[in-house]
């Protein structure tokens, strides 16, 4: 099939991945261009972003010090809402992460090459998500220096060891495993590209930098097939740790005594919401990006649409697991249970649970029509309706069950104070100082992949092949 | 020099005429070209073949005659090493060493053990797949004969080259370079080592 016939595709061919069939080069060039701007033409916008996402990293820097001289008393936490902000943070963000994975693994798994596009952007979002969901139960424990022992079966003076019946001990292994894998997955595909990069350097420095980082990649046959196996265990291993990890998050809450939480649906629900919550994000930032470093022809709305798809389909299955709760706290009879979830939806925090339903339940079912599913605008809003209701889903979770306790006269009700609110900003600073210097500094596509799923690239057909060498020869 | 980017060494203009003759190098038009390129170079007696590509060529590994990658094994044996130690691990530090009395439970509550045995699996086995993909290429590599050739820094771009090494016991120059010519192969060149 010639590069014609791709471009004149009947209706029944599935739309091309790429748009106008760049050349190997022109993809090269198009991620490269970014990453390769001298200094002095930083674009405007994104020093001006970089320096408020510096901004916020300072109000992070101020509320962490305030919060270890004075201790976590400086947050709103208290009797009985012991967990608030900082476990709704540490579950959204870490939610927030699982998109990157499911993105780069499952779909791999499952061969949906429209992912290339936005696996190493939405990987990246994963890693340094989970770093910032790793701050909250990590300063949560007060003096993180001294909780070592009890995170981590490290032998101490006490002679004393961790409780592994304990899911809280469950939890750190799982969030660490996840933090170590997704890097390590997330290097080993970016070592092709950052060959690519220390190829075309300019400079000495960029070279050497790139070049110590590639390791000496010389894109050998020899090496791609054991890269590809490589790549191929990750993506497996990955599959089941993704789901482990916010399985593992929601033992946290069922295994719990607390009406509420302790429901058999955990699992799944957190999941499904999981991996809602984090395609709003990477939709939220994938829509600027490309808008701003002029990538939409990489990044094509069928991609996008598919994207919208899985938020209709997860935000579908949150809208379930929401109603099924609901049911069995009806059906199963436990007055508790009903107070719980009567509570939530008509009690002192009603107004957070409506948020979360009308963000998470009614929003994504929008997308049920094709128009506003490729449309930007659309999307971009609907995105950040499901970011603000994801968050509230898992405040209201760990808020609504807590602050109504068995006995009435231990009830409360939890109000953030100024350091809730510091921390979160900040760690919003800590998200995108990250993630600028992530855009700026490495190929936010993966190349290699990309051209691995360019038609130019499909060694069995003999004219397919022959335009890949093409320096602006490609036809349209 | 000993960094990955030798082709920034001032040397470079020299390469073609010092130094042990490393093997020759050609590039070719598509993945599709190079594929023939390889299978011809075979039929010649040539074993010491490696391709140098953008991204991974379908059907290469067949062609160039590469047995399947013995990395699966590695980690098998990694992954069944990190189940083991988290149950050793819970078994002892919970069962044996530090019984912690809590509700009445049975101290070795294996049942209990699963997600961490898990965790730890996945974990050991990343860093197998990792590691053993970094020897079996034995990366890091920072010099590479290649590495001197301007045209090859190409091969991570849009160029698709194929190498032959010297040390193959059949080399022979002359034949080689027909058979690169005959199957589209542009830009012989015989690469060199560095002198050190």
């Amino acid at each position: 099939m010639s590069a014609e016939s791709h471009a004149g595709a009947g209706v029944l061919e599935p739309e091309p991945l790429l748009e106008n069939n760049p050349s190997l080069h022109a993809i090269t060039d198009a991620v490269c261009a970014p990453v390769e701007k001298d200094v002095t033409k930083t674009p405007i916008g994104w020093l001006v972003s970089f320096v408020a996402a510096l901004g916020c990293l300072g109000v992070f820097g101020i509320t962490l010090f305030m919060l270890l001289y004075k201790g976590i008393g400086v947050w709103g936490n208290n009797q009985p809402v012991g967990w608030a902000w900082d476990i709704t943070n540490f579950v959204w963000w870490i939610g927030i992460g699982h998109a990157g994975t499911l993105i780069s693994a499952i779909l791999f798994l499952f061969k949906q090459k429209w992912r290339t596009s936005i696996n190493r952007f939405a990987e990246a979002m994963t890693i340094f998500a989970v770093i910032c969901a790793l701050q909250f139960p990590l300063l949560h424990t007060g003096r993180p220096w001294l909780a070592v022992y009890w995170l981590f079966p490290l032998p101490n003076q006490m002679s004393m060891w961790v409780n592994f019946r304990s899911p809280l001990i469950w939890d750190v292994f799982a969030v660490s495993t996840y933090g170590l894998v997704s890097a390590m997955f997330w290097y080993v595909g970016l070592i092709p590209d950052l060959g690519t990069l220390r190829d075309r350097a300019k400079t000495r420095l960029r070279g050497a930098i790139y070049g110590v980082l590639a390791m000496g990649w010389r894109g050998s046959n020899r090496h791609w097939q054991h890269y590809e196996k490589a790549y191929l265990l990750l993506a497996g291993f990955s599959t089941p740790l993704v789901l482990s990890v916010h399985s593992v998050v929601s033992f946290d809450f069922a295994t719990s005594v607390i009406p509420g939480w302790h429901a058999t649906i955990f699992p799944p629900y957190f999941v499904a919401g999981a991996v809602f919550s984090g395609f709003g994000l990477v939709m939220t930032l994938m829509l600027l990006a490309r808008e701003f470093y002029g990538l939409k022809h990489l990044v094509t709305m069928r991609v996008l649409e598919n994207m919208n798809k899985i938020m209709l389909v997860t935000g579908t299955m949150v809208g379930y697991s929401y109603a099924m709760e609901f049911f069995i706290a009806w059906y199963g009879g436990n007055p508790y249970e009903r107070f719980a979830f009567f509570n939530r939806a008509f009690g002192p925090y009603a107004w957070a649970y409506w948020t979360m339903m009308s963000c998470n339940v009614i929003t994504p079912q929008l997308f049920w029509f094709r128009s506003i599913r490729r449309s930007i605008p659309a999307m971009f809003v609907i995105s950040i309706f499901v970011n603000i209701g994801m968050w509230f889903e898992r405040f209201v979770i760990i808020v609504t069950s807590l602050h109504r306790d068995f006995t009435p006269a231990a009830w409360g009700y939890f109000r953030p104070t100024l350091f809730d609110v510091g921390m979160y900003v900040g760690t919003f600073g800590l998200f995108f100082t990250c993630f600028l210097l992530f855009l700026r500094f490495l190929p936010m596509i993966a190349i290699s992949e990309l051209k691995g799923v360019s038609p130019y690239a499909d060694p069995h057909t003999k004219e397919g092949g022959a335009q890949g060498h093409g320096h602006g020869k490609e036809n349209h | 020099m000993s960094s990955a980017h030798a082709h920034t060494a001032p040397s470079r203009g020299m390469v073609e005429t010092q130094g042990r003759v490393f093997g020759l190098v050609a590039e070719l038009d598509t993945p599709h070209a190079l594929l023939d390129a390889v299978k011809a170079i075979r039929e010649a007696g040539f074993e010491k073949i490696d391709t140098h590509t953008p991204f991974p060529v379908h059907g290469m590994d067949r062609a160039m005659g590469l047995s399947p990658t013995k990395l699966p094994w590695f980690v098998l044996v990694g992954g069944l090493t990190g189940t083991c130690s988290a149950f050793l691990l819970q078994w002892w530090m919970n069962a044996v060493d530090y019984p912690i009395r809590v509700g009445g439970k049975p101290f070795f509550s294996y049942q209990a053990y699963v997600p961490i045995c898990f965790e730890l699996t996945v974990l050991f086995s990343a860093l197998t797949i990792v590691f053993t993909l970094f020897g079996l290429c034995r990366l890091p590599q920072p010099y590479h004969p290649l590495f001197t050739h301007d045209r090859f820094l190409r091969h991570s771009d849009d160029g698709f080259f194929v190498s032959i090494e010297a040390s193959d016991p059949r080399w022979d120059e002359t034949k080689l370079r027909a058979v690169l010519t005959k199957a589209g192969g542009k830009e012989i060149t015989v690469i060199r080592e560095l002198e050190s």
